[in-house]
């Protein structure tokens, strides 16, 4: 009866733990066919300057709350001779 | 200049209706013209919480149909000069309304009025997006539940893409003796999820109930009341007063305290 030591976890952060997973779900689900389209333009972009290792491009979301920052690690193979003359 | 703010959810249930109607009465009481628009179209409450359900004539769909002057539909608040009342149509639903159309009234509206209180149904479908169409600003409306904080943020994200930026945070029916146990989430958490301006914090209260019963907002007699103050601050919030937030902490007695640890021991 006094076992005062083993008391559950408090319900408003156990509220709070299973919002946040949710949000973090809920707020992914928006981006998957947004992240193609935007994978997609970055390569045709970056392609007109440098040659790149589509294979080894990796694109991703970091930080978990709403802000969230993009990460891409785009490997080239080799800079475009003639880049500047490009318009 | 006059401002048109849009008070929504998500969720229903969490105090849209009560929000709105105790604002309307607050920045009306502060000197303010305001007129209230109910677009919950074919579930009409509004009227209802302000206790003037027995005066309506026309409704915004008459209105916007052209069968009625805008004029005719609006009903004045007898309590309280520069109040008014833009009923919903009950018989009618959503899509009687479009967005553009709800841009026009509340355009005119604002030729008159300083403040457009707009009551947004609960849901993300055509009810949202006509009550959001005209407004300037929005104000959401959550309770301390996962549920409606989660559809608070969806709320978020829909309003930021429809170009409002600086939306502000109701959180409705606190308990502040749950929270103090820890049986709630507090005001920091729900903030720090979201990632949203803190607008007023309105406990949990039941004259809301018994001001709901007769049709009286508790910001009628804001005194009588800590809902009643809460809604006063956030009026004068809006009116770009810094005003603190109420303590609304009441400590648990030695007593209470006691018997909770003896239950839950």
């Amino acid at each position: 009866m006094f076992g005062w030591f083993s008391r559950k976890q408090q319900s408003k952060n156990v509220a709070r733990d299973r919002l946040k997973l949710v949000l973090m779900q809920d707020r992914m689900a928006l981006a998957p066919h947004t992240m193609e389209e935007m994978k997609d333009a970055v390569i045709m972009a970056i392609s007109r300057f440098v040659e790149i290792d589509e294979e080894g491009l990796e694109f991703e979301w970091k930080g978990n709350e709403r802000n969230k920052a993009l990460v891409a690690n785009i490997p080239v193979r080799s800079v475009r001779r003639r880049a500047k003359a490009i318009d | 200049m006059s401002e048109a703010i849009v008070i929504t959810s998500g969720k229903g249930g969490v105090g849209k209706t009560t929000a709105c109607a105790n604002l309307g009465v607050a920045l009306a009481s502060l000197g303010h013209k305001v007129v209230l628009v109910d677009a919950d179209i074919g579930l009409r409450n509004l009227d209802v919480v302000m206790g003037l359900e027995n005066r309506i004539v026309y409704d915004l769909v008459d209105v916007v149909e052209g069968f009625c002057r805008l004029r005719q539909a609006l009903i004045k608040d007898k309590r309280l000069d520069g109040l008014f009342l833009l009923p919903a149509a009950q018989t009618k639903d959503k899509t009687s309304v479009t967005p553009d159309q709800m841009k026009q009234l509340v355009e005119q509206l604002k030729e008159e009025y300083d403040y457009i209180l707009v009551d947004c149904p609960a849901g993300i479908e055509q009810g949202f997006k006509n009550a959001i169409a005209g407004a300037d600003r929005a104000l959401i409306v959550t309770t301390p539940e996962v549920a409606a904080v989660r559809d608070a943020d969806r709320i978020i994200g829909l309003l930021e893409s429809s170009g409002f930026d600086d939306p502000g945070l109701i959180v409705n029916r606190i308990r502040p003796k749950m929270v103090a146990k820890g049986d709630m989430m507090d005001i920091p958490d729900i903030i720090d999820i979201l990632a949203i301006r803190l607008m007023g914090v309105v406990p949990d209260d039941e004259y809301i109930v018994v001001s709901t019963n007769r049709g009286e907002p508790a910001a009628l007699a804001a005194n009588k009341s800590k809902a009643g103050q809460a809604f006063m601050n956030i009026a004068r919030r809006i009116l770009g007063e810094e005003v603190p937030f109420l303590d609304l902490n009441e400590q648990e007695t030695f007593w209470e305290k006691l018997l909770r640890l003896i239950k839950t021991g």
